[in-house]
């Protein structure tokens, strides 16, 4: 491989004294000295959450108010560090317009401490009730303290604005003869 | 209470005068190191593009309208803070070093910076004749001689330091710090003759002391009024090139780069020690930015072709020196303050020298240079003189 | 007062001055030479000679003695091994501070030392320009053949560190 030899062009008197070169540099500080600042003051200024952001996971309602988790535990069998604890159960009878749906989380847990954010439960559920949200500082003073249980979790999670009814189409069709939606 | 006051012999009185300028120099020096420090922070906060510390505050001063928040957003209280921490926390004397010289270093750092103050003028007033009167702590013949024979004394702190440390790191700043300090003095001393030959004309009354130059530059009429920077500016740039190398400022900053030294010499010092040699630094850059701003900006006159005799006449404070003190007091910090920021300023603009850099810088450009321009003034002298 | 002052730095002076004879730790008597030099320049200024203590200061104590402290730190000096002097060396050294001491005897016994006259003159180092005055007129010959001196040092310097330059091959063209 051939050798190609740089010419650099020999420096100038007034670049030797090396002056020109400080001059302009502190003329570019000076600017930077005057621009508005780039630190995002935390507590007082949050910053922007991008859609699609891994926060804590909450449990979600439907439109109608209804909780949508049937406790089918998949979230609980495919969470990589064990941290969500399922109590299944049936549906509170105090709540007759459910009775169809069947099962329901008797007690659900998601052990903070344990959650890595993978989002995995998120992909997994089938019934879109389990959601990574946008909160990102949690802090407690105890470990039971972190520790969400089932009202933390609706409590958090709030309403999901989604038209999907899967459970009064299911009904719906069940009561007008198709067993299958 | 005259009483009291008036039968305290003479000598016992000079000696209480002395311990009071003694008081007054170390009361004003450590202050204004501190803020320079925080200062520093700040400055180099704002260059970077971020705030700098910002929320340190004494909790009921919060409540007061705009000044409690607005001191807060500049730090002023996180120098308080930092001081109170720094005065508490464990000062660690590691076993491996040298204990006697370990502790000596700093009060042999803070010596001199301290000592050189003394026969710096920091303002004047106007007596009852129109004469102006320097403010100084000793208004010694040999000004500017003295200032560099104390300040040069800086140097065993660092070798002290890095010697007693007993560890690689430390020692090789030390090392780096006596060569660049012992090569760029003469610089620093050949490059202000040319300030004083033209203030001690033939005929007037010799002397080195930079009330004296300033005097010089007070004069009226184009000659007179001119500051030295406009009249002798390669003087000026090498002296301030001088300067920065002999306070260890950046581009001048080998011993203590942290690339690679860790800390250079103080690397193995902690809290209250480490903060003298802060402390000794900042007072290196306030008393040699002093004494620039004396040499070529006129010390506390406030603009070039305007002294301060002239200014005490527009305002007709003829009558008051004591405002007129305080006027010239202010004019002076102002230009030093406007110093010190330079300092910081080219601190993060220029990088840092290589040791074999430094030393070439010291004695193949600079000291030719400087022997050059003493010999072109004297020449130039030499000639207003004969004709 | 100003005797106490003197004392102080009289002391200070020949204490040093021992110290960096019988101090064994090399880096501790380059400090007590140190010690010595600013006790010097105090009594420079007692005797209103404030030239040259500011000259003393810059010169000796912030050069001359940094760069013995830096060789000495360089090098990692430990001081010499100690050797037991033969009978020859104590018997020279003896009679040679023998004539010494009896030298300063006599002296000290036929000289008449001056009356301390207080004149009126400022003395030689207080006024700036006498001091330069007499140094460029009076004792002109002595400042210039010290001129010389110095430079035939720091010329024997530069040849005795110069390194032996090796033939310089041209370089390989590509």
């Amino acid at each position: 491989m051939a050798v190609i030899t740089l010419h650099r062009k020999p420096l100038t008197f007034a670049e030797r004294t090396y002056l020109p070169q400080v001059a302009a540099g502190l003329w570019t500080t000076f600017k930077h000295l005057l621009r508005p600042k780039e630190t995002l003051e935390y507590p007082e200024q949050r910053p922007a959450i991008p859609p699609g952001y891994r926060g804590v996971p909450a449990l979600v309602k439907d439109p109608h108010g209804r909780e949508k988790c049937v406790s089918c535990q998949l979230c609980e069998f495919v969470c990589p560090p064990k941290a969500i604890r399922i109590t299944p159960g049936a549906v509170p009878a105090d709540q007759p317009e459910r009775t169809h749906v069947e099962k329901a989380p008797q007690e659900f847990e998601i052990d903070m401490l344990r959650c890595i954010y993978c989002g995995l439960c998120q992909e997994v559920c089938p019934e879109e009730a389990i959601f990574l949200q946008n909160q990102y500082s949690m802090t407690g003073y105890s470990r039971a303290e972190m520790v969400n249980n089932k009202e933390k979790l609706y409590a958090l999670g709030g309403t999901r604005p989604d038209a999907h009814y899967k459970w009064d189409k299911k009904k719906a069709a069940e009561s007008a003869g198709g067993a299958h939606h | 209470m005259c009483d009291l006051i008036c039968h305290i012999p003479p000598a016992v009185q000079d000696l209480l005068l002395s311990i009071l300028k003694g008081f007054a120099v170390i009361l004003v020096i450590f202050p204004i190191a501190g803020a320079s420090s925080m200062a520093e922070r700040k400055v180099s906060a704002w260059i970077q593009g971020r705030y700098g510390p910002n929320r340190a505050i004494v909790p009921w001063f919060a409540y007061v309208p705009f000044v409690g928040r607005f001191l807060q957003r500049l730090g002023v209280f996180n120098l308080m803070a930092d001081g109170g921490k720094l005065l508490f926390k464990e000062d660690p004397l590691p076993g491996h070093v040298k204990k006697f010289y370990f502790m000596l270093a700093p009060l042999v750092g803070l010596v001199p910076a301290f000592t050189t103050v003394t026969v710096v003028p920091f303002g004047a007033y106007l007596d009852r004749a129109g004469q102006v009167v320097p403010l100084m702590l000793a208004n010694v013949d040999v000004g500017i001689l003295a200032i560099f024979a104390v300040a040069s004394l800086g140097i065993y702190s660092m070798i002290l330091a890095g010697w007693a440390s007993n560890s690689k790191y430390p020692f090789l700043g030390s090392v780096r710090a006596s060569a660049q300090l012992v090569s760029y003095e003469l610089s620093l001393t050949l490059s202000v003759l040319p300030v004083f030959l033209w203030v001690n004309a033939p005929g007037t009354d010799a002397t080195l002391s930079l009330a004296r130059v300033v005097e010089f530059q007070s004069q009226p009429g184009l000659m007179g009024g001119m500051w030295f920077i406009f009249l002798m500016p390669v003087s000026a740039l090498i002296f301030l090139v001088a300067l920065f190398a002999e306070t260890n400022r950046l581009p001048f900053d080998m011993i203590e780069s942290e690339a690679d030294l860790v800390g250079g010499f103080h690397t193995e010092y902690g809290s209250f020690k480490w903060s003298l040699f802060f402390v000794a630094e900042y007072s290196h850059m306030v008393v040699g930015s002093a004494v620039f701003v004396l040499l070529f900006f006129g010390g506390w006159n406030p603009l070039p072709w305007l002294p301060l005799a002239t200014l005490t006449g527009w305002l007709h404070l003829q009558d008051w020196p004591v405002v007129v003190g305080a006027l010239s007091v202010v004019i002076f910090l102002v230009k030093v303050l406007a110093m010190i920021f330079f300092f910081m300023w080219v601190r993060w603009t220029v990088p840092r020298f290589r040791y074999d850099q430094v030393m070439k810088i010291g004695w193949q450009k600079l000291l030719p240079l400087a022997i050059g321009n003493l010999l072109f003034y004297l020449l130039v002298i030499g000639a207003i003189h004969a004709f | 007062m100003a005797e106490l002052i003197f004392y102080f730095f009289a002391a200070l002076t020949a204490g040093g001055a021992l110290g960096v004879v019988l101090n064994r730790n090399t880096v501790a008597a380059a400090l007590c030479l140190l010690l010595s030099l600013m006790g010097l320049a105090g009594l420079f200024v007692l005797l209103d000679a404030y030239l040259l203590a500011a000259l003393l200061l810059l010169v000796y104590a912030g050069a001359v003695a940094a760069l013995f402290l830096f060789v000495v730190m360089l090098l990692d000096m430990q001081g010499g091994a100690k050797r037991t002097p033969g009978w020859l060396n104590l018997g020279a050294s003896a009679i040679g501070f023998a004539v010494l001491l009896a030298g300063v005897a006599a002296t000290l016994a036929r000289a008449h030392l001056p009356e301390p006259v207080v004149t009126a003159a400022p003395s030689f180092g207080f006024s700036l320009k006498y001091y330069a005055a007499q140094l460029f007129t009076t004792y002109l010959l002595p400042v210039q053949i010290i001129g010389f001196l110095l430079l035939i040092a720091m010329l024997g310097v530069i040849v005795i560190s110069k390194k032996p330059r090796e033939e310089q091959t041209p370089p390989a063209s590509p």
